[in-house]
């Protein structure tokens, strides 16, 4: 089995998008996902199909969405080349901003059933003792919930490293700043150097099967214990 | 409703094929000019129907040895359909066209007339060119620098697009500030998205020779057989030219380079 030149420098890489993509949804998913348990009326169920559809979407309309949307002449664009000192598009940033909303049903659907698991006699016990919503919910709930909110990042994780057609259209194929594993692979079979090829995705596929493994570990183990 | 469901899939699974149907598979730079051949062929052969795909030629090459049906292939340089007909998977390639190599922007104050060093302006972020490692054009645009001793100064600029189609979309939205791209891509553009380009010079890098092949699949199609005799037509000549095309060297029928 022979390793692309390189190649372990895009597997750092996807692991390291794959990570900061995994932090960004938790911070960003757990309240979002609360808010879809808790809240009432129609919003929270709108909102919930909008968060749902980077499921059904193809990966090709977020990167043309984000190509459009980020170009240096627009206004979302020149905000973005001030804050980071460098357009969205080939860049690391945008590979993550690309990634997170790629992941975001991936994290939010198993938080959401971690959070929902959690008996609401429970939280009222919390209430009624005298401690805090926030307290309720960061030593009551979080607890509680922490299957679903593990399941979730380890699915966010793995989804990432499987991402490919994002990072396709936004990415560039730059070595060491946008050049992921799945891209390696691409390029590899385009260039027809198949040993290297087989190697990448021997890598992948043993990746992708120990993360989902654990989810399914995870899973098991009932939420709402 | 129970007793339609299996028509329904039967009728989802059956795809009607075509007498006249011929399925091209076209390298991305052809993009904007095939739907123009095709036209022209279609008129002066009644019944013809074509297909085209679009896409790199290297992977249309790997495509083609793993069977997949395409009847023609028109490769962007001559290599692919070659070891394709070495492989007995199609008939002796025919070139069809020369591509030519512009550094395109859609900045109107970057200065282009000076060619090729006007990409070391610090205000150009990136540079898009296709990927050398599998892209005819790409091979092209690394051997233009490297003809300019730029290769090496420009690399942390380089973003790479997966085909010259892509790579001309990363110059035209504007994410990278230039790029080494078809001019048949470029000249299709509607003036407002034009932008300004540059030739390069045909002696910074090799012919971009493009040839096309019937293939084993299309061997037995009388009019995949009429389109590769159509290329050679001077309607389809006109319309390679009108994109920015060269013809070709005189002999069209070419050995193995």
């Amino acid at each position: 089995m022979t390793f692309p030149p390189d190649f372990w420098q895009d597997l750092w890489l996807t692991v390291r998008l794959a990570f900061i993509s995994t932090l960004l949804l938790l911070v960003i998913g757990i309240p979002v996902a609360q808010w879809l348990v808790r809240g009432k009326g129609r919003i929270p169920l709108i909102a919930e199909a909008m968060l749902t559809l980077p499921i059904v979407l193809p990966p090709t309309v977020i990167g043309f969405y984000l190509l459009a949307i980020f170009a240096p002449h627009t206004l979302p664009g020149a905000l973005w080349a001030r804050v980071f000192g460098q357009p969205l598009a080939f860049s690391f940033p945008g590979l993550v901003v690309g990634s997170v909303i790629y992941s975001l049903p991936f994290a939010i659907q198993p938080f959401r059933a971690g959070l929902a698991g959690v008996s609401r006699e429970l939280i009222d016990v919390a209430r009624i003792s005298g401690a805090s919503p926030l307290d309720t919910f960061w030593h009551v709930t979080l607890p509680l919930a922490r299957n679903g909110i593990a399941a979730g990042a380890v699915l966010s994780f793995a989804h990432t490293l499987g991402e490919f057609g994002v990072v396709l259209m936004l990415g560039g194929s730059i070595p060491g700043k946008t050049k992921v594993v799945s891209i390696t692979l691409y390029d590899e079979v385009q260039k027809m150097n198949y040993s290297s090829a087989h190697a990448c995705s021997a890598i992948l596929l043993v990746l992708a099967f120990i993360l989902i493994f654990t989810v399914t570990l995870l899973q098991r183990r009932c939420p709402a214990e | 409703m129970r007793l339609w469901s299996p028509f329904l899939l039967l009728l989802m699974l059956a795809q009607p094929a075509r007498s006249g149907e011929i399925t091209v598979a076209a390298a991305a730079d052809l993009t904007f000019c095939m739907p123009q051949i095709d036209a022209a062929f279609q008129k002066a052969n009644p019944g013809a129907v074509v297909k085209v795909s679009f896409g790199s030629s290297g992977n249309f090459f790997s495509q083609i040895r793993s069977g997949a049906p395409f009847d023609v292939f028109l490769s962007a340089d001559s290599q692919y359909p070659h070891d394709l007909a070495k492989d007995g998977l199609a008939d002796t390639p025919i070139t069809y066209a020369e591509g030519r190599l512009v550094l395109w922007t859609m900045d109107a104050g970057l200065e282009l007339s000076h060619g090729l060093s006007a990409l070391r302006d610090p205000a150009i972020k990136h540079i898009a060119i296709a990927n050398p490692d599998h892209a005819p054009y790409g091979r092209a645009a690394k051997a233009a620098l490297e003809h300019e001793h730029l290769w090496d100064e420009l690399k942390p600029k380089f973003v790479f697009g997966e085909n010259i189609a892509q790579t001309a979309q990363f110059v035209q939205t504007g994410n990278a500030g230039a790029g080494l791209v078809a001019m048949s891509l470029v000249v299709a553009q509607p003036p407002e998205r034009a932008g300004h380009f540059y030739e390069i010079p045909g002696d910074a890098y090799p012919p971009l020779e493009q040839a096309a092949a019937l293939t084993g699949v299309g061997r037995g199609k009388p009019f995949a057989r009429a389109y590769l005799e159509f290329l050679k037509s001077n309607t389809a000549r006109q319309i390679l030219r009108q994109f920015g095309f060269h013809e070709p060297a005189p002999l069209t029928q070419t050995g193995t380079p």
